[in-house]
């Protein structure tokens, strides 16, 4: 079912997202448009985790304000994540795709076809009677990726979905990702890969302890970065 | 049953005293563990998901009764249900009823603590997921009852060696009677009492025979299960 | 699937199981683990069954707590041997009449090597006296039944106040017969037993029969309906049935055909109106 209004634009207003004493988002203000993607860098723990999940409706900011196309609580029937570490539901590869289109109420009738689509598309076909939970990493992050486009999303959050990969899973990941994006998905993605943000960016958002310390187009932000955390951060140097 | 024959070798040739009595322990025991279970589930089930002031209190008092005495168990069904108690007019005192009222309540806390455990452990798993997927309370529950079904058998078993192997309970409130109300472990106290040891062991063995089988049994239809499902 | 079927399948047969167990025409019993355990019931309510298709469930518990059984209203009939406690229970009403039916005895049964020396003695209160004066280990049952109280009452006799005397020597275990002679047997010490839970007692190790024959080791078991006044869920009809037959002449030669290798147990003596 297609909401009639988009969720684009995502606008965080002075978030700050804390679990107990500790704060895990502190006063971020950002907008995400439509467009290329959105890629998310910074250093482990800046943040960025927290960030996504935040944008996808799963924690709630402890202040400020996040709304979708300009309304607050909207549910994720358009949304969807591949999670740091995506949880295998206990079935089937096309197993959990069906549970995924369940939950998106696909009919019955279309399902099969759907999977067998997806499964296709993150190549997975041979394996779609295998537990999810017996397949290697690269192919639990594969499957992860089909289920979250099996509810045919508007924009779809990635949280390092490359990072354990060898360098053809990551390229058949990426590719997929480029895809998905020139079908008008909107990507939002995380990664400590700065050649893999390179490569996929449209815009860069740049997060250290929690802050946004530089956004703005791919190109100059890699070319001309402006702040001295973004400089020490592209100079492969250790940012604390 | 006389004494000079191993009550293995009764069961085996089918005496039929011997197999009444394996059959009631049987059918008392799974009654319970079934009624057990369409309590404890659903209960240990909303403990894991639901948020309430409270409930950490209930985890702790919930996991203690896990380890409740057969024959307080006994007991306070015995009260309940003798005739003077409140639930007198029932008429189920000394009664097969009434053994599988008493072994509920020893074992629903047991599935339920471990439903709770098993459901909250999945929980915070899945959580994320779900929620992703906009997944509502009940499919929520669902979800997590079926994804978890394999760890629940292994509750209800828990739950049914529990039953199978106690007799505090089931010799206060079913009294024992013969052709009635005696069960394998009633059967075991009762020859000892009669100092027939040589027949209460080969009983003993007997109910160990069958809890085996019933724990193989669900083990293989787990692990077969587990390889089609994951 | 399988597990759900399965699961179905149980509760199903539990609720066939449910239906089977409902039989209308038969009696609760309350009665003593001496009767039971020797196998008396075993032998007479076939006959009875047989006779008049009354099915008779018998709970087998210390005279105490039958008779807390039958106050309770949970027996339809009291089949106990604690005359006094018998006379109080129908004294408090909740009784109708009490018969006698039948008495065995007691037996003081002991190690092979007896070592307090009171083997062959007919006198139990002088062997009791013997037992204390030497501080001999005695299991005693504990647990109020008749045969308990039918003990605390030879100590009495004996001029012991076992409350206030009693010293390492003398253990209650506060259980069945069976479980003192058990205890007994495991511990080479003596313990008051009625002679039919000996007879039929399979474990009894190094123990022997050390006192025997005394009058005062009789033990007079009487029967009793249950007041449907005070309990109207006393199914009366089958209960005096019951009763009738035990006392009748055809129950009462029942009795005393029931035989362990070839040793009669119970004498019957419903006649006797002062037993
Ligand atoms: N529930 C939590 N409680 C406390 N600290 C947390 C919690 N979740 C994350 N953190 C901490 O918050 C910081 C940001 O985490 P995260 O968003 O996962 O960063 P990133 O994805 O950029 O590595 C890290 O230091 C992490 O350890
Ligand atoms: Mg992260």
């Amino acid at each position: 079912m297609r909401a009639p209004i988009s969720d684009l634009p995502i606008r965080f207003e002075n978030v700050t997202v804390a679990a107990g004493a500790v704060t895990l988002l502190d006063g971020i203000s950002l907008t995400l448009n439509p467009g290329r993607p959105t890629i998310l860098i910074g250093p482990n723990g800046s943040g960025k985790s927290t960030l996504l999940r935040t944008a996808m409706g799963l924690v709630r900011p402890s202040q400020g304000l996040v709304t979708w196309g300009g309304r607050e609580d909207v549910p994720p029937t358009r949304r969807a994540i591949v999670l740091q570490r995506p949880a295998m539901l206990r079935r089937s590869a096309s197993g959990n795709i069906r549970y995924a289109l369940r939950a998106s109420d696909v009919a019955r009738t279309e399902q099969q076809s759907r999977i067998d689509e997806l499964l296709a598309l993150v190549g997975l076909g041979q394996l779609a009677d295998r537990p999810a939970r017996r397949l290697s990493g690269g192919e639990q992050q594969r499957l992860a990726l089909a289920r979250a486009l099996a509810r045919d999303p508007a924009i779809l959050f990635l949280d390092e979905p490359t990072a354990s990969l060898d360098p053809a899973a990551t390229k058949a990941i990426e590719d997929i990702v480029h895809a998905v994006s020139q079908r008008g998905i909107k990507i939002v993605m995380a990664t400590h890969d700065l050649g893999e943000a390179r490569r996929l960016a449209g815009d860069i958002v740049m997060l250290h302890r929690g802050r946004v310390v530089e956004t703005g187009p791919a190109a100059s932000f890699f070319s001309t970065p402006q702040t001295g955390e973004a400089k020490t951060f592209l100079a492969g140097e250790l940012l604390v | 049953m006389p004494g000079d024959v191993s009550a293995l070798q009764l069961v085996l040739t089918g005496d039929p005293a011997l197999l009444a009595i394996v059959r009631l322990s049987l059918i008392v025991s799974l009654s319970a563990v079934v009624l057990a279970a369409l309590i404890g589930i659903p209960f240990g089930a909303a403990l894991a998901l639901i948020q309430f002031p409270g409930r950490q209190a209930v985890i702790v008092v919930l996991n203690a009764l896990m380890g409740l005495p057969p024959v307080v168990v006994g007991l306070a069904v015995f009260l309940a249900l003798s005739r003077a108690g409140p639930l007198g007019s029932w008429g189920l005192l000394f009664t097969p009823k009434a053994m599988v009222i008493a072994q509920t309540v020893l074992v629903a806390p047991i599935i339920a603590a471990l439903t709770r455990q098993t459901i909250e452990d999945l929980w915070l798993e899945y959580r994320d997921e779900l929620n992703a997927m906009n997944v509502g309370p009940v499919g929520r529950v669902a979800t997590l009852i079926w994804d978890a079904r394999f760890s629940l058998v292994t509750a209800l078993l828990a739950g049914f060696g529990r039953a199978a192997a106690e007799v505090g309970a089931i010799i206060i409130v079913g009294g024992n009677i013969d052709g009635f109300t005696r069960t394998m472990t009633t059967a075991i106290a009762l020859e000892t009492s009669k100092g027939d040891l040589p027949l209460a062991v080969g009983l003993g063995m007997v109910l160990i025979v069958i809890v085996i089988a019933v724990n193989a049994l669900a083990w293989t239809a787990r692990r077969a299960g587990e390889r089609m499902a994951g | 699937m399988f597990t759900r079927r399965l699961l179905m399948a149980i509760a199903v047969s539990a609720v066939f199981a449910g239906s089977a167990f409902a039989q209308d025409k038969s009696i609760l019993v309350a009665s003593t683990t001496s009767t039971q355990d020797s196998g008396l019931f075993g032998h007479l309510l076939p006959m009875f069954k047989d006779k008049t298709g009354i099915d008779v469930k018998v709970v087998a518990q210390g005279t105490g707590q039958a008779i807390d059984t039958g106050r309770r209203g949970d027996a339809d009939v009291l089949f106990v041997h604690a005359k006094a406690a018998e006379e109080k229970f129908l004294s408090e009403g909740f009784g109708v009449k009490r018969y006698p039916v039948m008495y065995n005895d007691f037996v003081l049964v002991g190690p092979k090597s007896d070592p307090a020396g009171i083997k062959g003695s007919k006198d139990i209160v002088a062997a009791f006296k013997t037992l204390k004066d030497k501080g001999i280990d005695f299991i005693s049952r504990g647990d109020k039944s008749g045969t308990h109280q039918a003990e605390l009452n030879l100590w009495k006799v004996a001029g012991i106040d076992i409350a206030t005397d009693k010293g390492p020597w003398y253990k209650e275990i506060g259980q069945g017969m069976g479980a003192a002679l058990n205890t007994a047997a495991a511990s080479n010490a003596y313990v008051l037993t009625d002679r039919a839970t000996w007879l039929s007692f399979k474990n009894k190790g190094e123990l022997v029969i050390e006192v025997e024959g005394d009058k005062r080791l009789f033990n007079q078991y009487g029967v009793m309906l249950v007041n449907p006044a005070k309990h109207p869920n006393v199914k009366q009809e089958f209960g005096q049935q019951f009763i009738d037959w035990l006392v009748s002449s055809e129950g009462q030669k029942a009795i005393a055909d029931f035989k362990i290798n070839g040793e009669q147990l119970f004498y019957p003596n419903a006649s006797d109106p002062g037993a």
